[in-house]
């Protein structure tokens, strides 16, 4: 067993798990932020995206104890107060989501290549950088249609498809 | 429509909590004492289980219990069952072989589940069922349909000679084969329609809860049905009696046909729960999803379509072999037959068919209804053959479809259905012009300036939805009725609850059906709540799968609504002291026609139960229900073109453009509408392009059991689709509303194969087109 501590969502959390406890794994059953999800076991899926030291990883391939000392951003993390995140709000406008269980890795995905792509994100750079996200219920159209959206409304200049 | 009414791209009241985190799956379920299970699987796809030792495995840390079949059976929990009998052409019932929830004697494919090990976290589960020592005397095993009715193939149930469950038949055979006897041209295909992994992104999950004080069983679960998986459970397993099992199906991440099924799981978990003493969850890591959710597709079929002089179809002769895996799950036996020979004719008016369909015992996870349930594979194997025909011909294959359409309705086919309503000349014109079929030479000629072939094709698809008449599906077999029910509860204050049999798990029945109730009385949605997904909340239902939430769910909201306007017309009738066919509902007020006497909305609601003032007789409150049992089938249709790229370098296909011109009727959110298309298109190109389940032949393992082996779909694997509408309304139920689920899975494949082979100028492909296929058939004609 491992104590373990980072700042989550912009609190200092600490909590005990099994040495082998993965990082989604420590934010579901010891945080209870069961907005990150698990969708495989070979990070493929991309539903357990998060931001650690603002960059995005997929916390189902780190262990908890790797990300002890961290800055660790979730889905739980990203709106403010009752307001949507400008990518979550673009998501909705755009019917970027059906089921949802993709969506938060999509949307931690998402901000993070907004922020790294700014104005240079066009329908195809935002297909390839998704490559890590799987979705089966969208055919992904308007989760691209949504993210270029936020791009734009964030500061990019491209519009979106269609 | 108002901005929130039927025909509005209403955004969704459901997405907050989905983009916030708060989403409530079934794996985010916890409860005080909750612990874990992991499941001990066969690793051979066929053995005899010699013994069981647990002695090593119950001393590991953490382990509350381990629990084994023979302990199930002794406490009489009852076999999985297909819930649809098929008779085969002799009279004789279909061969349904034992289905153990935990196997007790004999395994049948890799992952059947053998026992469960309850621990105090999921690592220690996990390593107390590896020291599990499961003593196996292994026996050759058969994957393939065709393979296993051979003579001398390994057997799988007692009750199955030659593995066939039965040999079914639809139609007229001596008609159909008279003719293609005296047919001016037959053209003949062999088609191969590939087994599929559904892959709803939330893997199954269950939550066990037995309260020894009540005697009662909850059960949360990933199901498109909680009521059906409740009645089984009951009926069928001997789990529980309704009364004292709750089932809930709180957000579902997907399901396209996976989730309706009741599996082993979920009756294991409630029974281990009542043994151990302990709220049990077991959540499927994604290799297991592969190795235990049913599958679907896997067809082998021959076909052979006749044409007169005037290349009119004369006759239509299929021979099926359908593989539904190591024991038949729920509706199995339903998918390649109802679901599929009906559908045979197409958009065409063919005077003669007959379908035969053998389905198989294989040492394969079960084969059950998977987006689109026999449609697409009746939809692929048509269209294949139309578009090869028109090529055997020498007609444009636009051409061969518009003179073989049905154009008066009601239509009916030699294969059960009656068509009520459409118009395909109108889809395949849309989809034509939007892909601009006339420029496509011109497309060609510029890519092969570039080394590239282009090719195009298209497929003109017909389903039927709204399942179903529930006096039809019984003469057919089904076990159970397929109406739907609702209750419209208008609160005092004038708000809405509106229970619901249908489940969304993904399709956004919280707004759509929310839409119905601003539509009609014009109050905001926001006023309004769907409640669905527990049997505690909700009476019954049949739950959602062949589009059928539309037609049918909302067509019994559609009847309670009723019920409740005409009682609230009474109450605002005698509060305003007039007539109350005078009475109107407009903008959430109910006004005296042509008068200036209005109430709001909210104050008949209020008089309703405060009752100081009601008609003489009337009962107080202002809640009604309604069960809607429809009365045809909904068949929605329409036209997909496909155009591709394939470099002859690699194989590697691009698809340039896919357009898709469908006829769901009336349609009530457009945008939600969009976004069902564009996930069945992306199911349906993965199903040609990419996606593939392949167990070795020789031993059984599953080698496409991660997502490192089975190609889903990437963004970048896939095109924007361009979609258009035509609205021929259905007059088969209150709303118009034919469903639009499962067309995008069912319309694309043939349409991408027909542009793959366009290009390649070899039609022997099968799916899925892989760069491999694609690049040796095209090297096979050059």
């Amino acid at each position: 067993m491992a104590k373990v501590k980072m700042t989550v969502n912009g609190r200092h959390v600490g909590a005990e798990c099994e040495d082998r406890t993965l990082l989604v794994h420590f934010l579901r059953e010891n945080l209870a932020l069961t907005g990150t999800h698990v969708g495989c076991d070979t990070t493929q899926c991309g539903a357990c995206v998060v931001h650690m030291d603002g960059r995005s990883v997929k916390s189902c391939t780190i262990l908890a104890a790797q990300a002890a000392g961290s800055t660790i951003l979730t889905i739980e993390g990203i709106s403010n107060g009752g307001e949507l995140h400008p990518v979550q709000a673009a998501f909705k406008a755009n019917h970027g989501l059906q089921c949802g269980f993709c969506t938060p890795g999509m949307v931690m995905t998402a901000i993070d290549m907004i922020r790294r792509h700014g104005a240079n994100l066009d329908e195809a750079t935002v297909r390839a950088e998704l490559d890590g996200n799987i979705c089966r219920c969208t055919g992904y159209h308007n989760i691209v249609k949504s993210i270029l959206a936020a791009a734009a409304e964030m500061g990019g200049v491209k519009q979106a498809a269609e | 429509m108002g901005v929130e009414g039927i025909g509005a791209s209403v955004a969704r009241k459901e997405d907050k909590r989905f983009l916030t985190g708060k989403g409530r799956y079934t794996d985010d379920m916890s409860v005080p004492g909750m612990k874990y299970a992991f499941f001990v699987r066969s690793p051979h796809a066929h053995a005899k289980i010699k013994s069981i030792d647990m002695a090593a495995a119950k001393d590991m840390p953490g382990v509350i219990g381990i629990l084994e079949g023979k302990q199930l059976q002794a406490d009489a929990i009852g076999n999985i069952i297909c819930g649809w009998m098929i008779h085969s052409k002799d009279g004789s019932p279909m061969k349904m072989g034992a289905w153990r929830p935990l196997a007790n004697d004999t395994v049948r494919y890799v992952g059947d589940a053998v026992a469960i090990v309850v621990a105090d976290s999921l690592g220690e589960a996990r390593d107390a069922a590896e020291a599990v020592v499961v003593d196996y005397d292994v026996l050759p095993a058969v994957t393939q349909a065709v393979k296993a009715l051979e003579a001398g193939q390994p057997q799988l149930h007692p009750e199955a000679a030659n593995n066939l469950i039965f040999d079914w038949q639809l139609g007229d055979a001596a008609a159909a084969d008279k003719a293609i006897a005296e047919a001016a041209h037959v053209t003949e295909m062999k088609i191969h329609n590939n087994r599929l992994a559904p892959n709803p992104m939330e893997p199954r999950a269950t939550l066990g809860i037995y309260d020894s004080a009540e005697d009662h069983y909850t059960c949360y679960t990933t199901s498109q049905n909680p009521h059906v998986a409740r009645l089984v459970m009951s009926a069928f397993y001997n789990v529980a009696p309704e009364n004292k099992l709750r089932v809930i199906a709180p957000d579902v991440g997907g399901g396209f046909g996976s989730k309706i099924y009741i599996y082993p799981e979920e009756i294991v978990c409630l029974w281990a729960s009542k043994k151990t003493g302990v709220p049990v969850k077991w959540t499927c890591d994604r290799t297991e999803a592969f190795l235990t959710d049913a599958h679907g597709r896997d067809h082998f079929s021959t076909v052979k379509m006749a044409f007169d002089k005037d290349n009119r179809i004369t006759g239509l002769k299929v021979d099926t072999i359908a593989n539904l895996g190591a024991y038949m799950s729920l509706f199995s036996s339903a998918v390649p037959t109802y679901l599929y020979a009906t559908l045979l004719s197409g958009q065409y008016a063919i005077p003669a068919i007959h379908a035969n369909v053998r389905t198989v015992y294989t040492n394969t996870v079960p084969v059950d209804a998977y987006r689109g349930a026999g449609r697409p594979e009746a939809t692929y194997l048509l269209e294949r053959t139309m578009e090869t025909a028109a090529r055997e011909l020498g007609v444009s294959p636009a051409e061969l479809r518009r003179k073989n359409f049905v154009r008066t309705f009601p239509y009916q086919t030699p294969v059960i259905m009656n068509y009520d309503a459409g118009d395909y000349e109108a889809s395949l014109e849309a989809a034509m012009a939007a892909a601009d079929w006339n420029g496509f030479a011109a497309r060609k000629a510029e890519a092969a300036g570039r080394g590239m072939k282009r090719g195009i094709g298209m497929s003109c698809y017909i389903e039927a939805c709204g399942i179903a008449p529930s006096a039809a599906v019984g003469s057919l077999g089904a076990g159970v009725g397929l109406w739907e029910s609702a209750e419209v509860r208008v609160n005092a204050v004038g708000t809405i609850e509106v229970m619901t049999g249908s489940h969304s798990h993904g399709q956004g029945h919280e707004t759509t059906f929310a839409q119905l109730i601003a539509d009609r009385f014009g109050i905001p949605i926001d006023n309004v709540n769907i409640v669905h997904g527990d049997t505690d909340k909700v009476q019954m239902g049949m739950g959602t799968y062949g589009s059928r939430s539309g037609a049918v769910g909302m067509s019994a909201v559609v009847k309670a609504l009723d019920k409740v306007e005409a009682k609230a017309k009474k109450i605002a009738a005698h509060l305003m002291e007039a007539d109350e066919s005078d009475i109107v509902i407009e903008n959430g007020e109910l006004k005296v026609a042509g008068t200036d006497k209005t109430l709001p909305w909210f104050q008949v609601a209020l008089a309703a139960y405060t009752a100081h003032n009601l008609p003489p007789g009337m009962e107080p409150g202002l809640k009604e229900g309604a069960f809607y049992d429809p009365s045809n089938f909904t068949f929605p249709a329409g036209c997909y073109i496909c155009e591709v790229e394939v470099d002859p370098e690699t194989g590697t296909t691009e698809i340039v453009q896919f357009v898709a011109a469908d006829d769901f009727g009336n349609i009530i959110n457009p945008m939600i509408v969009e976004g069902q298309v564009h996930g069945g298109i992306a199911q349906g190109i993965g199903q040609a392009l990419l996606e593939n389940v392949h167990y070795d032949p020789q031993n059984g393992q599953l080698i496409t059991a991660s997502y490192m082996d089975y190609a889903m779909p990437r963004a970048d694997d896939l095109p924007s689709f361009k979609l258009s509408h035509q609205n021929t309304p259905c007059p088969s139920n209150p709303l118009g509303i034919k469903g639009c689920g499962e067309a995008g899975a069912i319309g694309s494949p043939p349409a991408l194969m027909n542009a793959i082979t366009d290009a390649i100028g070899n039609n022997n492909l099968t799916m899925p087109a892989t760069p491999q296929k694609v690049w040796s058939a095209l090297n096979a004609v050059n």
